[in-house]
């Protein structure tokens, strides 16, 4: 039972993590995360704030989808990464720019904002962060 | 003490002819008849994907009314592929609690009423985290093919040799009657299946399968061929990978089995069912297990060791890889499969002189995990 | 027009997709013989937009870059105006997402924005609007965008040259500036040389009638008043930019106005990358900022089909050499290339339908 159309406000919501790359970051520990939680998962505080995360980091890990999911069967074969960003914190992403056979663990790359997810031709176009190897 | 007194399963596959009510039926009438009882306190029904599938949820109540049992209390259970291992575990529950004296615990799974890859991969990205992972493009294979690739870096280990758990999970199928993929399979296929998730490839997979399983638990003894849960645990880990440490282990697993261990620290298994639902995830499981060390896995399903006549017999219906993966209703399946094989049903698919089991389920990569250990009394 | 206050050039930033198609394999696709139509056309080769790439996501870039230049926080943008004829949602603001990315106007997005259709010269209105918001001093900095992923239709002259890019520029007063628009003009008529009608997913057009009555006629006009307003003369600048649908039109009208080529060749970004429509004149103009030295005066003269021409007459200030490098300059992006043949070209413009393509637009 896929929606054709996916969830607006589900999106929606979630901006300030896909176009700015804000997460969470614990005031008694430091620990950042993406996304942001309510309670540490190192530390277990619940005092958290609200922080922009550094958008650059390396690929620590990836795969690449010839399978895709509804929706994103045009932008096969692409690759999902496991990201570590300057910080420490890690961001599962998917690459952009990049040809599979290029990707390395490793990698340096940089966030960018590209559509993500584009729901037909009359929905929302789901724009989110991705990475892809740095420019210079 | 909690005793299992009667199992009934349909044959895995492809079952277009059969809606999710025609097999939960199926399985769960099986079960009843098997035990010889006709009323039950209690119905746990297990599932994964029904909402998202077949677009019907309060499944505990369709399954009653399907059952021509509307009246009895029922509940349903997910916890994505240990949403039957998680089942078990909470009607286990209920019979120590003194809440019911029987419960019919019913595993199904339709998943054939998607017809396109794309859907299907969809539905299993349920199972990750949808807004991290699944919404920038992520799929549950991909996360094994993460873990494949983590485990191939730390181990050296080569692409060919994550083949031996498929070949064997095949081969013991080949026997097994309710087994979906019921052929052996040639070394050369292995190494020339399609990418699905680079490094995971089709062959590394558990298939999509429709098919459903009761067992029925009791504090009384049934007929004759028992089986006693003698023990259980479960724990849960991050859904999302990016939270994880170490993709080369599934921590869960080790906890799940470190607290069903607690009460019976000297209990050893006569065969093991472990879950793989991909062939890294099965043999860290088996590391977890504590079966095969770090990174060796691969020797334990080659050297024979692994097969029902080996010294470690692993999956002797075929596994997920073979006998079938209806998600939800796998957990049941392999509890189920247990009971046949200690109660010396198993024709065809036997491990000579099996007393005792282990039965694993593991849910998404590793997020849930349990363990039943089983003996029969 | 000249404003109250004195307006400039805070931070400008370009970006272009990093695919190219070779005009030789786009005439390849339709069994033609490029070489019968390069010197018409002079565009070698043209930027295509990566299957996940839009108007906003090209705009994105090039404000970031932009930003960059300009050293303020995005907060202090009070207006952000974002100039296109590729707009993601026929009804849906592409300067409120750039509003949000950005983070433009603070925390409480205390902001106006919007988009504007003007062909390929809607980048240099947004930039009047700014221009007229600053210099009445209702803000201190906004930003202004041109940027498109040009449609041109499959086999049809067109498909040689719409390509994708965009450039963004930060305005702010002048003494906070490093390049001030002393003033600007702009000629505007009725003339149909180029459209596109709602729901048509690509442009029609009038082969030479876009020339002469249309191109030449309105650039040269903004032009000669614009000199005429300033007092100056060809001779007076030492870069002029103009819209540039081919590489041929701009040398051809510069020429005619009495500019010498050596000072339109270092703005004339199209031979390389295609003409990026909203974009085309801005990255041209971007692409001067990028080596400009302080005193250096700057002629930009746009165009948009339908039909009229936006006139800037820049000059360049102390300081500018400092900002330079501070962002990826228009040549990084223009070299930072990979072709792509027509097949992938097909798929990465969405000309290949598929079946259940709920990822398409």
């Amino acid at each position: 039972m896929w929606a054709y159309w996916q969830s607006v406000p589900a999106h929606w919501r979630e901006l300030p993590a896909r176009y700015r790359l804000e997460g969470g970051r614990c005031r008694d520990c430091g620990h950042r995360t993406l996304p942001e939680e309510r309670v540490c998962p190192v530390c277990g505080s619940k005092n958290i704030e609200r922080v922009a995360l550094p958008r650059r980091g390396k690929v620590v890990n990836y795969s690449v989808i010839w399978n895709a999911p509804r929706g994103y069967e045009y932008y096969t074969p692409y690759v999902v990464a496991l990201i570590e960003l300057e910080d420490g914190t890690r961001v599962f992403s998917q690459l952009t720019d990049v040809h599979p056979e290029e990707v390395k663990e490793g990698m340096e790359v940089e966030m960018v904002i590209r559509k993500t997810r584009v729901s037909g031709e009359s929905g929302l176009i789901a724009y989110s962060y991705k990475f892809r190897p740095v420019l210079r | 003490m909690v005793y299992v007194i009667g199992v009934g399963l349909t044959k895995v596959g492809n079952h277009w002819d059969k809606s999710l009510r025609h097999l939960a039926a199926e399985a769960a009438i099986a079960a009843l008849e098997d035990a010889s009882i006709e009323d039950v306190d209690y119905i746990v029904v297990a599932n994964a994907l029904s909402g998202v599938i077949n677009a019907q949820e309060n499944l505990a109540s369709y399954v009653a009314t399907h059952l021509g049992m509307v009246g009895v209390p029922a509940v349903k259970v997910e916890a994505a592929g240990a949403s039957g291992g998680a089942a078990i575990a909470l009607a286990k529950s209920l019979v120590l609690s003194g809440a019911a004296d029987k419960v019919l615990i019913v595993g199904v799974e339709k998943m054939t009423d998607y017809t396109s890859l794309e859907d299907t991969t969809s539905a299993l990205s349920t199972f990750i985290d949808s807004e991290y992972e699944a919404f920038p493009g992520g799929t549950l294979e991909s996360m094994h093919a993460m873990m494949m690739r983590a485990y191939m870096k730390k181990y050296s280990v080569t692409k060919e040799e994550f083949s031996h758990l498929p070949l064997l999970m095949h081969e013991n199928a080949s026997t097994t009657p309710h087994a979906q993929l019921r052929f052996k399979l040639k070394p050369q296929s292995y190494a020339s299946s399609p990418v699905i998730a680079e490094p995971i490839t089709m062959l590394d997979l558990a298939p999509v399968s429709d098919g459903a399983a009761a067992v029925i638990l009791s504090k009384d003894k049934g007929r004759e061929g028992n089986v006693e849960i003698v023990s259980s645990g479960q724990a849960t880990d991050t859904i999302s990978t990016y939270r994880r440490k170490d993709l080369t282990q599934l921590p869960s697993v080790r906890a799940a089995f470190k607290r069903a261990l607690e009460a019976v620290p000297d209990f050893k298994p006569d065969f093991y069912v472990i879950h793989d639902y991909s062939s890294v995830m099965g043999y860290v499981e088996v590391e977890e297990l504590g079966l095969a060390e770090r990174g060796k896995a691969s020797q334990l399903f080659s050297s024979g060791e692994a097969k029902r006549e080996g010294s470690t017999p692993i999956n002797p219906e075929g596994g997920l890889k073979a006998r079938g993966n209806p998600v939800g209703a796998t957990g049941v399946y392999q509890m189920a499969e247990a009971f046949l094989q200690i109660t010396e049903r198993a024709e065809g698919w036997q491990v000579p002189g099996a007393k005792s089991g282990l039965v694993l389920s593991v849910g998404g990569l590793g997020a849930n995990s349990v363990v039943h250990l089983v003996r029969g009394v | 027009m000249r404003a109250n206050r004195k307006v400039g050039i805070v931070g400008w930033g370009v970006y272009v997709p990093k695919w190219r198609i070779k005009s030789e394999e786009l005439a390849r696709g339709w069994g033609r013989d490029w070489n019968r139509y390069a010197a018409g056309i002079m565009v070698e080769e043209k930027s295509v937009p990566g299957i996940d790439e839009d108007t906003f996501t090209i705009a994105y870039e090039a404000s970031i870059n932009a930003l960059k230049r300009a050293r303020i926080d995005a907060s202090l943008l009070r207006a952000v105006y974002v100039g296109t004829e590729s707009k993601p949602y026929a009804v849906k603001t592409t300067a409120t997402m750039l509003i949000d990315a950005l983070g433009a106007g603070g925390e409480g997005r205390l902001t106006t924005g919007a988009d504007y259709e003007f062909a390929c010269k809607a980048g240099t209105e947004a930039i009047q609007s700014i221009l007229g918001l600053v210099g009445s001093g209702m803000i201190d900095y906004g930003l202004a965008v041109g940027a498109d992923t040009a449609q041109g239709a499959p086999g049809d002259a067109l498909e040689y040259t719409a390509s994708a890019g965009g450039a963004a520029y930060i305005l702010g007063p002048a003494d906070r500036s490093v390049a001030v628009i002393e003033a600007s003009l702009s000629h505007v008529t009725d003339t149909p040389d180029f459209w596109r009608r709602q729901h048509e997913r690509y442009p029609a057009h009038t082969r030479a009638f876009t020339g002469e009555p249309a191109y030449f006629k309105h650039i040269m006009t903004a032009a000669r008043e614009l000199m005429s307003l300033m007092g100056t003369t060809p001779e007076d600048y030492d870069y002029a930019i103009f819209h540039q649908p081919n590489g041929k039109f701009p040398l051809r009208v510069g020429t005619r106005l009495g500019f010498t080529p050596d000072k339109i060749k270092p703005g004339l970004i199209t031979p390389y990358i295609g003409n990026t429509y909203s974009g085309s004149a801005l990255v041209g103009l971007a692409a001067v900022l990028d080596q400009a030295k302080p005193g250096q005066k700057i002629l930009v003269v746009s165009f948009g089909s339908g039909a009229g021409s936006d006139a800037f007459h820049i000059e360049v200030k102390e300081g500018i050499e400092e900002v330079q490098g501070l962002a990826p300059k228009t040549m990084d992006y223009v070299s930072r290339k990979e072709y792509v043949d027509y097949t992938t070209y097909a798929r990465y413009r969405r000309m290949i339908r598929m079946l259940h393509d709920f990822s398409a637009y």
